[in-house]
C-alpha cells in the first residue's frame, strides 16, 4: 500500500489493516453508507406503499386475532409452502438461514460503528463460538437451498419457471437473487476462516475468539497466504458482506423479492372465511332493492364516481395492489390451474405481474405528471379477455398461493367490469344472462316446468 | 319382505303452507336438478331418500328460480343479486329455515353470499346431510352391491375448497360396502372439472385439452369402475369425460345420492 495513502490517513503503516479500520474515516464511511442505503430504502418503500394506496379504500380490521394467527401459521411457519415438499424444504433453509445469518448483523453493525472488532466475542463468552458455527451452519443451508434453486431453475428447468409470463426480467430478477444470496453467505465463510488464521498468527487487532465449524474447512485453502493478504481477504469479505446487504436490501422493491416484507402483511389481510364467497357489491344492492320495490333508484352524490367492476388499478382494491407487489412469481397457482394446465392462455400469475406492471406505470407516471395524470392505457391492455373468461372459479390457484393471493377477486373484479361497464360478455354468456333473467333458468326452459323431474315417482316400499 | 311400489307426491312448499305445515327442510333442487336430464335421476334418487327415512321436507316448486351462482361468477352482479332477493323474498315468506340441497354451486351461494342480502339459513348439502344420517344410525347400508367394486370420488371445488367439506362425502361412501381409492390430485389439490364460473355454458378458450378429459385421466389413472361425485356440474364433465374415452360401458359415474338409493333398492 502506497504510504502517502497512510499519511493521509493518518496512520503509521501498520498494514493495510489500518486502512480500512479503526479510524474515524472507517466509522464514518459505514455510517454514511447505511443512513444512504436505509434512506434511499425508505424512499422506495414509500412509493410502494403511495402505489397500493392508490386502490380503493376498504376496511380489514376484523377478526384480529385469527389474522395473527394466520400470520403466524401461513406468513412465519410457511405452512402453504410444503404443498410442494422439495422446493418448500429448501425455501425453509434460505428463510431460516437468511433470518438467522443476519443476527449476525447485529455485531457487524456494533463493530462497524464503534471501530471494534467481534465486540460481542467477549460479551457471550464460549457461546459465541457456537452461535458463529450455528450461523455458519445456516449459512451452508443457504448456499444448498439457492445452488439447488438454480438449478432447478436454469438446469432441470422446472415447468413453472418457464411458463410465457416468465420473460427475461423475471427470470434474470430471480437468478441475481439466488447468486447474491450465495455471494453473501460464501464471504462469511472466507472472513471467518482468514480471521482465524490471523488470530493464530496473534495479528493486531483479531483477538483470540476461536474457529468455527464450517469455515475451519476454509482454512487450509487459505493457511499459506502471506498475513496481508489475509487482511485483505477478511476485509474485503466483511465489507462485501455488509455493502452486499446494503445493495441488495435496496434492491428488493424493484424485484419480486419484495415477498420478504410484504408476505407478513399480506398474509395478515388475508381473506377470511369460506373461498367461494365473492365479494358483495353494495352499491349494487341499493339499486336492485329500488328496482324490486318499484321506488327511484337512489340519486348519485355529486362527484361520486360508480364504476362497477375494475379496468384500471385505481378501480381495485388497494388489498389487491399489495397481492401483486406480494406475489414473487413462484407460479405455484399457475401450476395447478385447470385452465393453464390444459394451455390456456390464462395464468393466474401473469394476472397478478399484469397488475404489478401496470401499477409501476401510474406509479411512474404519477412521479413524472402528477397525481391526477392518466394515460390512456388500462389493465386491458395487459390482461386479454380470453384470459379472464377462461378461469373456473375453483379455486385452486388461491388455495396453492403460499401468501394468500386472491387471484379469483382480481378475475372477478375485471369480468364485472367487462359484463356490467363494457356489455361485451361472450355471447354464450350473455344468452345465459337472458335466460336466467327471463326463465329463471340458465337453460331455455319455463319456469312452470320446473317441478317435470317429480313427475311419475315411484319408491319401493319395504 | 313385500315390495310394493308407491308413487311420490313431492310436497311442495306453497301447499304445505296453505295448510298451515312448516316442513322442516327444503329441498333446493336447483336448474340442473331440475332440467339437466341427468342430475333429474339425482334429484329423484334423493327425493327417494327423504321419503325412505320419512324427513318432513317440500321443495318451491316452480316458485324456485336460478340461485344466481353462474351469474355472479360470469360477473353480471346485477342480475345475481336480482337472482338472490327475489329467492330470499320466497324463502323468508315460507319462513325456512333449514335448506338442503344436491348442488355445491347452490350450496355456496345460498350459505356464503345470501346472508347479504338478509337471506339467513342453515345450509345443507345433500352429503352432509346423509353423513349427519349416518352418524345418527338412522340411515344404515347393508347391501354389499359394491362390496367388489372400486369407487373414486371426485371433489366438486365448491363444496371442497370453497367451503373446506371434504369429509362427508369420504364419510358416507365409507359406509357403503366397497373398495375405494383417491385419485392423486384430491381434497384441496383436486383438479376442477372444468365447469365452473360459467364455463358450463360456453366453448373453452383455445388450448391443447379439455379440464374434463385432464380430470378423467385422474379418475382412469386409479382403475375405478365408478367415479363419484356430489355436484350436476362434475356430472356433466365426467360423464362427457367417460364417453371422450370410450369407457362409459366399463366405468360408471354416479351421485353419492344415487349410490345410496341403490344400494336400499329404493
Amino acid at each position: 500500500m502506497p504510504k502517502v495513502l497512510d499519511k493521509v490517513l493518518g496512520i503509521q503503516h501498520k498494514g493495510i489493516y489500518y486502512l480500512i479500520k479503526g479510524t474515524m474515516l472507517y466509522t464514518i464511511l459505514f455510517i454514511l453508507l447505511w443512513v444512504a442505503a436505509i434512506a434511499f430504502f425508505s424512499w422506495n418503500v414509500k412509493k410502494i406503499r403511495r402505489n397500493i394506496k392508490l386502490g380503493k379504500d376498504i376496511e380489514i380490521k376484523d377478526n384480529r386475532k385469527k389474522r395473527w394467527g394466520l400470520v403466524m401459521k401461513v406468513a412465519i411457519g410457511q405452512s402453504k409452502m410444503f404443498g410442494l415438499p422439495i422446493s418448500g424444504i429448501l425455501h425453509l433453509f434460505v428463510y431460516a438461514g437468511f433470518i438467522l445469518v443476519n443476527i449476525e448483523m447485529l455485531e457487524v453493525m456494533v463493530d462497524g460503528v464503534a471501530g471494534t472488532h467481534r465486540a460481542l466475542a467477549g460479551v457471550f463468552g464460549f457461546l459465541y463460538p457456537i452461535a458463529i458455527s450455528s450461523f455458519e451452519f445456516f449459512a451452508l443451508l443457504v448456499i444448498i437451498g439457492c445452488v439447488v434453486f438454480l438449478i432447478r431453475r436454469n438446469v432441470l428447468r422446472v415447468n413453472r419457471f418457464w411458463k410465457p409470463e416468465m420473460k427475461w426480467w423475471p427470470r434474470l430478477d430471480a437468478n441475481l437473487i439466488l447468486i447474491t444470496e450465495i455471494v453473501l453467505m460464501t464471504s462469511i465463510f472466507f472472513m471467518n476462516a482468514s480471521d482465524y488464521i490471523l488470530q493464530t498468527r496473534g495479528a493486531h487487532h483479531y483477538k483470540e475468539v476461536g474457529s468455527f465449524f464450517l469455515s475451519s474447512f476454509f482454512v487450509p485453502m487459505l493457511q499459506n497466504l502471506p498475513t496481508e493478504t489475509l487482511h485483505i481477504i477478511e476485509r474485503t469479505c466483511w465489507w462485501l458482506h455488509i455493502v452486499g446487504i446494503m445493495v441488495f436490501l435496496n434492491y428488493i422493491p424493484y424485484s419480486k423479492h419484495f415477498h420478504v416484507f410484504l408476505s407478513f402483511v399480506n398474509v395478515f389481510y388475508s381473506k377470511l372465511g369460506p373461498a367461494g364467497k365473492l365479494e358483495n357489491m353494495p352499491s349494487i344492492t341499493k339499486e336492485v332493492k329500488s328496482m324490486l320495490s318499484g321506488e327511484e333508484p337512489p340519486v348519485e352524490e355529486e362527484g361520486e364516481e360508480v364504476s362497477f367492476g375494475a379496468s384500471d388499478v385505481k378501480q381495485l382494491t388497494w388489498k389487491h395492489l399489495m397481492d401483486s407487489y406480494t406475489c414473487t412469481e413462484c407460479g405455484r397457482c399457475s401450476r395447478v390451474c385447470p385452465a393453464n394446465i390444459t394451455g390456456k392462455k390464462l395464468s393466474p400469475r401473469k394476472l397478478i405481474m399484469d397488475v404489478r406492471d401496470r401499477l409501476e406505470l401510474t406509479g411512474k407516471n404519477i412521479d413524472k405528471h402528477g397525481k391526477d395524470f392518466a394515460d390512456d392505457k388500462s389493465l386491458f391492455d395487459y390482461i386479454t379477455n380470453e384470459e379472464l373468461w377462461a378461469c373456473t372459479t375453483c379455486n385452486a390457484c388461491v388455495n396453492a398461493c403460499p401468501v394468500n393471493i386472491d387471484h379469483v377477486s382480481l378475475i372477478l373484479e375485471l369480468r364485472r367490469y367487462i359484463v356490467m361497464e363494457q356489455a361485451s360478455s361472450p355471447g354464450e354468456l350473455n344468452a345465459i344472462f337472458n335466460n336466467i333473467e327471463n326463465n329463471g333458468a340458465p337453460w331455455q326452459f319455463s319456469q312452470d316446468d320446473r317441478m317435470l323431474w317429480a313427475d311419475e315417482l315411484y319408491i319401493n316400499e319395504k | 319382505m313385500s315390495e310394493n311400489k308407491r308413487k311420490i307426491e313431492v310436497p311442495v312448499m306453497a301447499d304445505a303452507f296453505a295448510k298451515g305445515e312448516k316442513p322442516e327442510y327444503l329441498l333446493w333442487v336447483g336448474s340442473a336438478g331440475a332440467f339437466d336430464d341427468r342430475y333429474k335421476k339425482v334429484t329423484r334418487a334423493f327425493v327417494k331418500i327423504l321419503e325412505h327415512l320419512k324427513i318432513n321436507y317440500a321443495v318451491l316448486g316452480v316458485e324456485e328460480s336460478s340461485s344466481g351462482d353462474i351469474a355472479r361468477r360470469a360477473g353480471n352482479e346485477m342480475l345475481f343479486q336480482m337472482q338472490a332477493m327475489m329467492n330470499i323474498e320466497i324463502l323468508n315468506g315460507y319462513e325456512v329455515k333449514k335448506i338442503i340441497t344436491c348442488d355445491p354451486h347452490a350450496f355456496n351461494t345460498l350459505k356464503n353470499e345470501y346472508p347479504d342480502y338478509d337471506g339467513n339459513y342453515e345450509v345443507i348439502h345433500h352429503t352432509q346431510f346423509l353423513q349427519q344420517l349416518i352418524a345418527e344410525g338412522k340411515l344404515k347400508i347393508e347391501s354389499d352391491m359394491f362390496k367388489d367394486k372400486i369407487l373414486t370420488y371426485h371433489d366438486p371445488c365448491y363444496l371442497g375448497r370453497a367451503n373446506g367439506e371434504y369429509d362427508a362425502p369420504r364419510d358416507v361412501l365409507n359406509a357403503i360396502p366397497s373398495r375405494k381409492v383417491e385419485m392423486k390430485r384430491n381434497k384441496s389439490n383436486a383438479l376442477c372439472c372444468g365447469a365452473g364460473g360459467g364455463q358450463m355454458f360456453k366453448e373453452a378458450e383455445e388450448g391443447n385439452k379439455e379440464v374434463f378429459i385432464e380430470r378423467i385421466e385422474d379418475a382412469l389413472a386409479t382403475n375405478a369402475e365408478v367415479v363419484v361425485t356430489a355436484c350436476p356440474y362434475c356430472m356433466v364433465m365426467m360423464t362427457d369425460g367417460l364417453k371422450y374415452k370410450n369407457k362409459e360401458e366399463e366405468i360408471k359415474n354416479y351421485d353419492i345420492a344415487e349410490l345410496i338409493e341403490q344400494t336400499l333398492e329404493l
